[in-house]
């Protein structure tokens, strides 16, 4: 899971490096992609086979194995793409509109 | 003090760029840059001058190579003109906002078209909002000892920023003038060993132009204007230590027989030298005439600009590129504005002149002194500009 991180919108200008170089290696995996989702993806645990395809074809890597081996999307980096939706054998995918 | 020669400006550049101990060139040949890449090439094939020169496909090409070399931590150089630095473009802005303290001779010389290899300053306001700290050069002196200060500048940790040294085309670029040659031990002296703030290094990875969300690109561009800002004070202080080292002083804005003006021309570059003449003549025949000389273009210096002109009733700017269908000449729009507001506002009269090469004699200085002289019995808006010479 993403570790909690001080907002890009904490920073003031003179927070920022010269050059807006960023020190900390992997800060890419800090970002908050989930925001951009507009629709979101819900497994139905009944038809999923654990296959992994969607896990295979996210193109985010956002797709990992729970605990008792089924897929899930962490909704931090999650952009709602849908491919996942689309490539799963069972269709045991559906993409549900996030509320406001 | 250094040895006095005869040498052409292109060729005591170049020198001036070996001396200062440069590790990497990446340059392509465009006139009328020309002399000074093919001289630096010569030096590093001689083996007099041991740093990289990588011959580049193009300016885009030369700008990206010198990003990567400044990034780590190499003293950089390149010099273009006109279409290169138009080429250049995308890569010149990045420079600056990632803070990465390359030196650029801009050899200056008009953009196309129609097709011309000729001077005026029509590249150099093309990237007037790059971010880049940028100096004019009246004499081939000015721009070796201007090579040196610009490497002590950008590599100032404080500063961290490019510069871009303007030099006339063919006017500066192609003559024979004496100049003084530093010796080894002035540029020692003045010119540190380049320590980069920040340095591309695999035992300590960084990220070096990242993408900006909406949410901090307004912070990103705030610390990149305040670092423009900011590096006046290290400029000056470069330059009174030049002075120190040569016996030459320089200015932001330096002034010619301002004392008692009540008119001055103001000028940029190369041109400040013949208007001096049309300011002696003037002065002969009893007229009120003196002469500013802006040698720093950014960041503007407000503050000298406003001091040198606080007894001024009138200001002729000659300008030497055209702001199409805007206030005319892109100097006399911030002269109005550095004015603007001020409880003494001269009357700022515009000049489009010597575009492309063409000739603008001491006799010419006389006449747009008269010409303003007329406009001014007038109220003068800022669309009131001249393109002078031109027939009609």
């Amino acid at each position: 899971m993403a570790k909690p991180i001080k907002s890009e919108t904490d920073l003031n200008w003179k927070d920022l490096e010269v050059g807006c170089v960023v020190s900390d290696a992997g800060s890419a995996s800090q970002y908050k992609t989930g925001d951009w989702r507009s629709m979101r993806p819900v497994v139905d645990k009944s038809k999923c086979i654990r296959c992994g395809v969607c896990y295979i074809f996210c193109p985010d890597m956002a797709i990992g194995k729970t605990a008792e081996d089924y897929f899930e999307a962490d909704l931090y980096y999650c952009k709602g793409c849908g491919i996942c939706a689309q490539e799963c054998f069972t269709g045991c995918i559906s993409m549900v509109p996030e509320e406001e | 003090m250094g040895k006095r020669v005869g040498v052409e400006v292109s060729i005591a550049a170049a020198d001036a760029v070996g001396m200062a101990n440069v590790d990497v060139v990446a340059a392509y040949p465009i006139t009328p840059q020309t002399h000074i890449v093919e001289h630096l090439s010569e030096l590093v094939a001689n083996g007099e001058l041991d740093a990289e020169f990588i011959p580049v496909e193009s300016e885009h090409s030369a700008m990206s190579v010198c990003c990567g070399s400044s990034a780590i931590g190499a003293r950089t150089f390149t010099c273009t003109s006109s279409q290169g630095l138009a080429l250049m473009n995308e890569i010149v802005f990045i420079a600056a906002s990632l803070r990465l303290p390359i030196v650029m001779i801009l050899a200056n010389r008009s953009l196309s078209g129609p097709l011309s290899i000729w001077n005026d300053h029509t590249d150099v306001m093309s990237v007037r909002d790059c971010g880049w700290i940028q100096v004019f050069t009246e004499t081939g002196q000015d721009v070796f000892d201007h090579v040196m200060w610009a490497f002590r500048v950008a590599e100032d940790p404080q500063v961290s920023l490019p510069v871009i040294v303007n030099m006339d085309g063919f006017i500066l670029t192609h003559v024979i003038e004496p100049i003084e040659f530093w010796e080894p031990d002035m540029v020692r002296k003045y010119l540190p060993d380049f320590k980069p703030v920040n340095v591309l290094d695999p035992d300590k990875p960084t990220t070096v132009g990242g993408f900006g969300m909406p949410g901090i690109y307004t912070e990103a561009k705030m610390a990149q204007n305040e670092a423009l800002i900011q590096s006046k004070s290290h400029i000056l202080k470069a330059w009174q230590e030049l002075g120190e080292v040569t016996g030459r002083h320089y200015q932001p804005v330096e002034t010619y027989r301002t004392e008692g003006a009540e008119t001055v021309f103001l000028t940029m570059g190369s041109t400040g030298d013949t208007v001096a003449m049309a300011v002696d003549e003037l002065r002969s025949q009893g007229r009120p005439a003196g002469l500013i000389k802006l040698r720093l273009w950014r960041p503007f210096p407000f503050d000298e600009l406003r001091r040198a002109a606080k007894d001024v009733k009138r200001i002729i700017v000659i300008d030497r590129a055209v702001s199409y269908g805007g206030p005319g000449g892109p100097v006399a729009s911030e002269i109005r504005s550095a004015f603007y507001g001020e409880k003494k506002m001269p009357a700022v009269t515009n000049f489009i002149c010597g575009l492309a090469g063409r000739d603008v004699t001491p006799d010419d200085y006389i006449a747009i002194y008269a010409k303003s002289e007329e406009m001014v019995t007038g109220r003068v808006r800022q669309e009131d500009y001249v393109f002078y010479g031109v027939r009609e």
